[in-house]
């Protein structure tokens, strides 16, 4: 977390205002409050499910609320092997959700295949849908999950909203 | 009674059908000459014999020899606590064989499994239906001559497959190897 200083605030100074850029302020309510989707598809979700737990607790960075509908979250955590009998129904998911979204590949399956050089594995979640973050591992700790969560909250900060909410997003480009 | 004596029973009864038993390791094998009399040899094998639990149903395909298929039936007596293997051969150009799912009803299962890696097909089962790939994937990916990376199909809205990238592999570990560089998995050709 090296970009802390845009608030500079001193209540002896300044009184009872704030002076940032919408932008700022508006990426910093979001960036704090993202709801995951568990995509909980092998093996890492049991990671998953320990960086939701109270030992390495999730919840500090302002994503508990885990939702198991896509219409409700933000981020779609792919943990696990992604199969090709389950390729479309996680692309289906993915498309149910509401703009903007993002997604983690939790684990080697989801990034590249992993072990599974196979006729039956994906080779990498991102042969069907964009990734935002990668996580190494197999599967990987908590601590690496709460790592790329926290890089996509600086992602989320870096956004230029405004700007975007005036183009069409993916999701009009398409009809 | 050990398995031996229980599988010079199934002789007893069937004569040149069912060969002497064979052992390896204290398992007990016999092999069924006439993969279309097995659900007889099995019914009596379950009502006679008490072999009551079937294990496994597997399939071995001998590629290159005839017949291809080896179908394979581990059975169990919980009464008596005996193993028994029966072997059953199938050809390529039949590739049909009948179900065992009227004597043991856990068969349904396995013989779909069978069905979908290796295309032997179970005459009578009642729901052949591939059982891990989906409906409409062309190939049986157990079958020797099936590549490991898979091959690229397409079946719109239901699923897709690419070929995987091998790298050189397919890595094979070989067991009981001297050191770690002779055990560790690494591509291995005949020649080395």
């Amino acid at each position: 977390m090296t970009e802390t200083t845009e608030i500079g605030y001193d209540r002896n100074i300044e009184g009872d205002v704030i002076v940032t850029r919408v932008d700022a302020a508006l990426n910093w309510f979001r960036k704090n409050s993202i709801w995951p989707m568990p995509m909980g598809l092998a093996c890492c979700a049991i990671e998953l499910m320990a960086t939701g737990a109270s030992r390495y607790d999730i919840s500090r960075f302002g994503m508990e609320v885990m939702r198991f509908s896509p219409r409700q979250s933000d981020c779609m955590v792919v943990a696990g092997t992604v199969t090709y009998k389950m390729a479309l129904a996680v692309k289906r998911i993915y498309d149910q959700m509401a703009e903007p979204k993002y997604v983690i590949a939790m684990g080697a399956c989801a990034s590249t295949g992993g072990m599974y050089r196979s006729y039956s594995v994906l080779q990498g979640v991102d042969n069907i849908i964009p990734v935002d973050v990668y996580v190494a591992g197999c599967p990987p700790r908590p601590e690496a999950l709460l790592d790329a969560l926290i890089k996509l909250q600086n992602k989320v900060q870096r956004e230029p909203l405004l700007a975007d909410l005036k183009k069409p997003g993916p999701a009009l480009a398409q009809v | 009674m050990n398995a031996t004596d229980l599988a010079n029973k199934l002789r007893e009864k069937f004569g040149e059908l069912v060969s002497t038993p064979t052992e390896f390791r204290g398992e007990i094998s016999v092999n069924v000459a006439n993969a279309e009399r097995i659900v007889e040899v099995c019914d009596f094998a379950k009502k006679e014999l008490c072999f009551d639990f079937l294990v496994d149903v597997s399939s071995v395909d001998n590629y290159g020899a005839d017949p291809r298929w080896t179908v394979v039936y581990e059975i169990y007596g919980i009464a008596h606590g005996q193993y028994l293997r029966l072997k059953t051969n199938v050809s390529e150009e039949k590739s049909e064989m009948p179900t065992v799912t009227g004597v043991w009803r856990t068969a349904d299962w396995h013989e779909r499994e069978i069905y979908d890696m290796m295309g032997v097909r179970f005459r009578g089962h009642p729901d052949l239906r591939r059982i891990i790939m989906w409906e409409g994937y062309p190939y049986f990916p157990l079958r020797k001559d099936f590549p490991l990376g898979g091959k690229p199909t397409d079946l719109p809205d239901i699923a897709f497959t690419k070929t995987a990238p091998i790298e050189g592999g397919p890595f094979v570990t070989t067991p009981g190897g001297r050191d770690a560089i002779e055990r560790e998995p690494r591509v291995r050709t005949p020649e080395n």
